[in-house]
């Protein structure tokens, strides 16, 4: 079990969040122009990396927010933590 | 007669504090200090149990927690009993209650020995190998084998102990309080960290504590005595915390580590009531610092199982520690120097030793020619062959080892004994280092894994990391504590150490035999009874990957996860096979460490706290009217009203009949209500809902379907128009929280620039809802100066109102296709309001009726439920709900899937209602639908979601999803039973009031 550093919250255990799966799939803002295939993109496929891997948190059991976890999915080491909005750090 | 085997005092055991204990029903005395296994051999006994397998007479093996063989079963035929404890570690108290496993009828005399006669035909795998065949058999034998398999006995009943969890951070953990423990967290303290030391002994100081050898010296003093001072002055700091009787269990990921801490298993039994027994701690370090010493390894020979064969240093310690001579006429068996330490402390104590064996022939240290001076005959370059004496080792049999090792030479030679001492050189214990990620590697040098790369900010320190000398361990860790605590300089950088140990080793995993392997049995795994002979086995059937053989053999599977005997499993593997050490790896050391009890990984959280019960505001009267209850998520809801003994099936006729006769009452607080304000509230309920709610009027009620992006129906309820821009939205009782984080996700992270705030009211607010032909009479008296006529207050419609001077709002809302109003008050008024209601209602025979009368009243609607007729795989349209899913709007969510290729099939399963052919025959829920019984194989079409008998209609009506369904309207099909077919009609899903003439009444 590893800390998160909640940016509105600060350090707190893993068991206070829940993942949110990969991050910066943006919703297509005209989802009814999209063939299948391209709303199956958005809708179904989703990297499973082992390494460095952008992803959504949400501090459930805390302030509620959702944030942005830069994690090496291999070893659980976070590499960085940014607000919902930011730009992605180059990593 | 029992003989008394206690010799020379020792400061550790308090002599003066007699305490008396029952072993297998015998009463023995013991002193204060001792712990089970060493009041035992105090009294001469070595015979503790009988293996899993083999049912072979075992004794008491070690003097720490690896014990394999000597565990017992305390306090039995108590709810305190306790299986598969270690001997080695239970301090003995007044009243003590011991008895050996695995035997019957007794250790002396078991009928399972029979097996060790068997273990030709017994060999590894056997159980695999044997009750294969037939399939059909398995049943039987399992009966058998169940019967004579397990270690020890469950209690049957309640647990009656206090357990607690407790939470701790810390800058530095030390796990281990030996010499190496000791100086780290000394060096910690003193440079101000926040400190942790936790030992699973009762005492401080580790093996160095009771060496009393003029050999071993520390700036001029007994290694003792110099550690005693450093563990007087660690009490004196104030930042130090240190935990006795505590054993790490895990050492998981980013330095969190569990451990268990016995507060009270040492008590005497009058002693501990009231009092928590044991505490599981959660603590999180900065840094760990990991001391926790070296494992003995014993040496593998045929017979090297018998009761009074113990390890080397476990005798040292019986002697030294305990005053204890675990025989009277001991041989030590040795690879290395370390065999003569404990020859050294056992003639100081007056023990007398018979003979030394020791495997290595050009052999010379200061330790050995100091045991030479004290006449103990040493026979060099010899290995024992065999063993014997049933219930208690009498002579071992010795021969002299070829140059190589790798046979046996000469003529045999045998020698009495009552006790034999073994010394295989040290083992790291680098189980918790491994758990927590790190990766080890091999020294050829001495065949041992050490620690090699951490995965967190840690060390290992001492005996663990592979320095087994006092000199090695000294003069490592001031170094290594200097880098890993960034300080300039520790108290020991000048140490003057004197150490007599020479680390010459002859390492040999299996010692050769006049016999061929088949004839032998060196045990390599006491406690599941494998042998050397097993793993080879193993590998000529061809089994290579370590993972494999453990689990074929079953090596390193017991209660001790083969800490004694996993090393030689892995020698053995990679002589056959022809490996090296280090490539075939380790198996995965697991958690935990030593046995941990359920209790302390429940803690607190037992009975009624096992999960959280949410009850509602009027909760009480339901008990008080005999309720029957239903959990739904975490709530207790009122399930139905049993009156004059009527079963459930009656009293949810009489429920059903009276809510639609007159009048019924439905405590529906449970119901998830997130109240949701902002300027763009209105667009938020649009882009979440299927159907439009821009153009809801104030005051008004519209009922919604929520999706998934996958188009799938995920949640409804109502929503209310309270103001411009506040709603009140309801959601299903199990639907509330995730709907609320669904809701919140889009918002934060799709729609930041909405103007919307969500709060969850779930619990402020008590929800009664009246429904009836006679609701409208009722509610109107409760609420008197509120026009209900149908114009001002007509269905779908919302007014706030007052109960006296409670504020509360009504809705005219319809979860039965009844005239029905649902009454929201302040959840502490929730009661009153309520009782107001049955008051009123009196007249009317108002019937409280609970979740069962509620779901069949509104299937006779055809009203879905959420969970219950979907399933994640529905749509609206599957759900022939096409009415509530906006043509007009641009996008709302799962809007897109709604005409994928997949959600657009005719032959979805959708919702249909089913007709029984038979009135009276109520259909399973679950059931299957098929067209076509002769059909092989049959063809599925769907089931059966929801399924009552009607009172209201007096006849059966069921929901169910078949493929297609839509259009098979008036279409027979068959639901095959066990032991009937039973036909149906489809049907429409609405079976009653479909021209919606009550709900408008």
């Amino acid at each position: 079990m590893f800390i998160i550093n909640c940016p509105y919250c600060g350090e707190r255990e893993q068991s206070e969040f829940k993942a949110g799966g990969e991050a910066h799939i943006i919703r297509p803002k005209q989802p009814t122009e999209l063939s299948d295939d391209q709303w199956a993109e958005y809708l179904f496929m989703r990297k499973n990396i082992k390494g460095i891997q952008f992803e959504r948190w949400v501090h459930t059991h805390g302030c509620r927010k959702w944030f942005n976890v830069v994690r090496d999915t291999s070893n659980d080491d976070i590499k960085a933590i940014y607000k919902m909005g930011e730009k992605p750090p180059i990593i | 007669m029992v003989k008394n085997l206690r010799v020379k005092t020792s400061k550790f055991i308090d002599e003066t504090y007699k305490i008396s204990f029952k072993f297998n029903g015998t009463t023995y005395y013991g002193y204060k200090g001792d712990t089970l296994a060493s009041a035992l051999l105090a009294n001469d006994i070595h015979l503790v149990g009988r293996s899993f397998k083999y049912h072979r007479p075992r004794g008491i093996m070690t003097a720490g927690s690896e014990e394999p063989n000597a565990i017992v079963q305390l306090h039995n035929n108590t709810s305190r009993t306790e299986p598969n404890v270690r001997a080695t570690e239970v301090e003995i108290y007044e009243g003590l209650e011991a008895s050996s496993q695995n035997c019957w009828p007794s250790v002396n005399f078991d009928i399972g020995g029979i097996n060790n006669f068997l273990s030709p035909v017994l060999p590894a795998g056997f159980y695999y190998k044997t009750f294969m065949w037939p399939a059909s058999f398995w049943e039987k034998y399992e009966y058998f084998i169940r019967k004579s398999a397990g270690l020890g006995k469950s209690p049957t009943k309640p647990d009656p102990d206090i357990y607690e969890h407790k939470y701790i951070h810390c800058d530095v953990l030390v796990v281990g309080a030996g010499i190496s423990g000791i100086m780290a967290a000394k060096t910690a303290a003193k440079n101000g960290f926040k400190t942790l030391l936790v030992d699973e002994k009762s005492y401080l100081g580790g093996s160095t504590i009771y060496q009393n050898s003029e050999l071993f010296k520390i700036n001029n003093q007994v290694s003792s005595s110099w550690l005693e001072k450093e563990i007087n002055e660690i009490k004196k700091f104030a930042n130090l915390e240190i935990r006795t009787r505590t054993s790490v269990a895990a050492f998981h990921g980013y330095n969190f580590l569990l451990a268990r801490e016995n507060l009270t298993d040492h008590l005497p039994l009058d002693q501990r009531n009231n009092k928590t027994r044991q505490r599981l701690l959660k603590i999180r370090a900065k840094k760990v610092i990991t001391a926790t010493g070296s494992l003995e390894r014993p040496l593998i020979f045929d017979n090297n199982d018998r009761p009074g064969i113990l390890l080397s240093s476990a005798i040292e310690k019986y002697a030294n520690f305990f005053g204890v001579a675990c025989g009277q006429k001991n041989i030590l068996f040795t690879n290395n120097d370390s065999a003569y330490e404990t020859a050294i402390s056992l003639f100081q104590k007056g023990i007398h030793i018979e003979a030394i064996i020791d495997n290595r022939e050009d052999i010379d240290s200061k330790l050995i020619k100091e045991t030479e001076k004290n006449n103990i005959k040493i026979y060099k370059g010899y290995t024992i062959i065999n063993t014997t004496g049933y219930k208690r080792i009498n002579k071992i049999i010795i021969m002299q080892l070829s140059k190589d090792g790798q046979k046996v030479v000469g003529s045999k030679k045998s020698i009495t004994c009552d006790c034999l001492g073994v010394a295989g050189g040290w083992t790291p214990a680098v189980h918790l280092f491994t758990q927590s990620g790190g990766k080890l590697k091999f020294r050829d040098e001495d065949q041992v894994f050490i620690p090699n790369k951490y995965p967190s900010d840690q060390i290992s320190i001492g005996s663990c990391n592979g320095d087994f000398t006092l000199n090695e361990i000294l003069s490592s860790i001031p170094e290594i504590l200097k880098d890993f605590l960034n300080i300039k300089k520790t108290d020991y950088d000048n140490l003057e150490v004197q150490s007599s140990f020479n680390k010459s080793k002859r390492n040999i995993w299996l010692l050769p035999s006049d016999k061929i392997i088949g004839k032998t049995k060196p045990f390599v795994d006491y406690q599941n009874d494998a042998t050397a002979k097993d793993i080879k086995l193993a590998l000529r059937e061809g089994f290579r990957s370590i993972e494999h053989v453990k689990r074929y053999t079953t090596t390193g599977m017991g209660t001790d996860q083969g800490k004694l005997g996993n090393m030689h499993a892995l020698g053995i593997i990679s002589e056959t096979a022809g490996s090296k050490m280090g490539e075939l790896g380790t198996t995965t050391f697991r958690p935990p460490y030593t046995p941990l009890t359920f209790g302390t990984i429940v803690g607190r959280n037992v009975g009624e706290y096992f999960d959280i019960f949410r009850r509602t505001p009027i909760h009480d009267w339901h008990i008080k009217n005999n309720a029957e209850f239903e959990n739904v998520g975490q709530w207790k809801r009122a399930w139905y009203y049993p009156k004059n003994g009527e079963n459930m099936h009656e009293a949810v006729q009489r429920e059903s009949k009276a809510a639609r006769d007159s009048a019924g009452i439905l405590d529906a607080s449970t119901l998830g209500k997130i109240d949701i304000q902002g300027t763009d509230a209105s667009e938020f309920l649009n882009r979440v809902y299927t159907n439009a709610w821009s153009k809801l009027s104030i005051g008004k009620c519209r009922y919604g379907l929520m999706l998934n992006e996958d188009g799938m129906v995920y949640d409804d309820g109502v929503t209310t128009r309270l103001d411009e821009n506040h709603y009140i939205m309801t959601t299903t009782t199990g639907g509330a929280a995730t709907v609320l984080g669904k809701l919140e996700d889009y918002l934060q992270t799709e729609w930041p620039e909405l103007d919307v705030y969500l709060t969850s009211v779930t619990d402020h607010y008590a929800t009664i809802s009246v429904c009836g032909p006679n609701s409208k009479k009722i509610v109107s008296t409760v609420i008197p100066d509120l026009d209900f006529s149908d114009e001002s207050f007509p269905h779908m419609s919302f007014k706030n109102a007052k109960i006296d001077k409670i504020k509360c709002r009504v809705m005219r809302i319809s979860f039965t296709g009844e005239h029905s109003y649902e009454i929201n008050v302040q959840a502490n008024y929730g009661k009153s309001v309520w009782e107001k209601c049955i008051e009123v209602g009196k007249e009317f025979n108002i019937t409280p009726y609970g979740t069962e009368t509620m779901h069949l009243l509104r299937a006779e609607k055809g009203f879905i439920i959420v969970g219950q007729d979907t399933d994640a795989t529905m749509t609206p349209i599957d759900l022939q709900m096409d009415w509530i899913v906006s043509k007009k709007k641009y996008d709302f969510i799962g809007k897109r899937s709604l005409y994928r290729s997949d959600t657009i099939k005719e032959d979805r399963k959708q919702l249909v209602g089913l007709l029984t052919e038979n009135p009276d025959e109520v259909l399973e829920e679950g059931a299957q639908i098929v067209a076509d019984v002769k059909k092989t194989p049959v063809e599925m079409l769907g089931h059966v979601t929801s399924s009552y008998y009607s009172p209201n209609l007096k006849k059966s009506i069921a929901l169910g999803v078949i493929r297609g369904g839509k259009n098979m309207l008036g279409q027979k099909l068959i639901i095959p039973m066990e032991n009937k077919q039973i036909n149906v009609t489809v049907a429409d899903p609405v079976f009653l009031d479909k021209e919606n003439k009550r709900l408008n009444a």
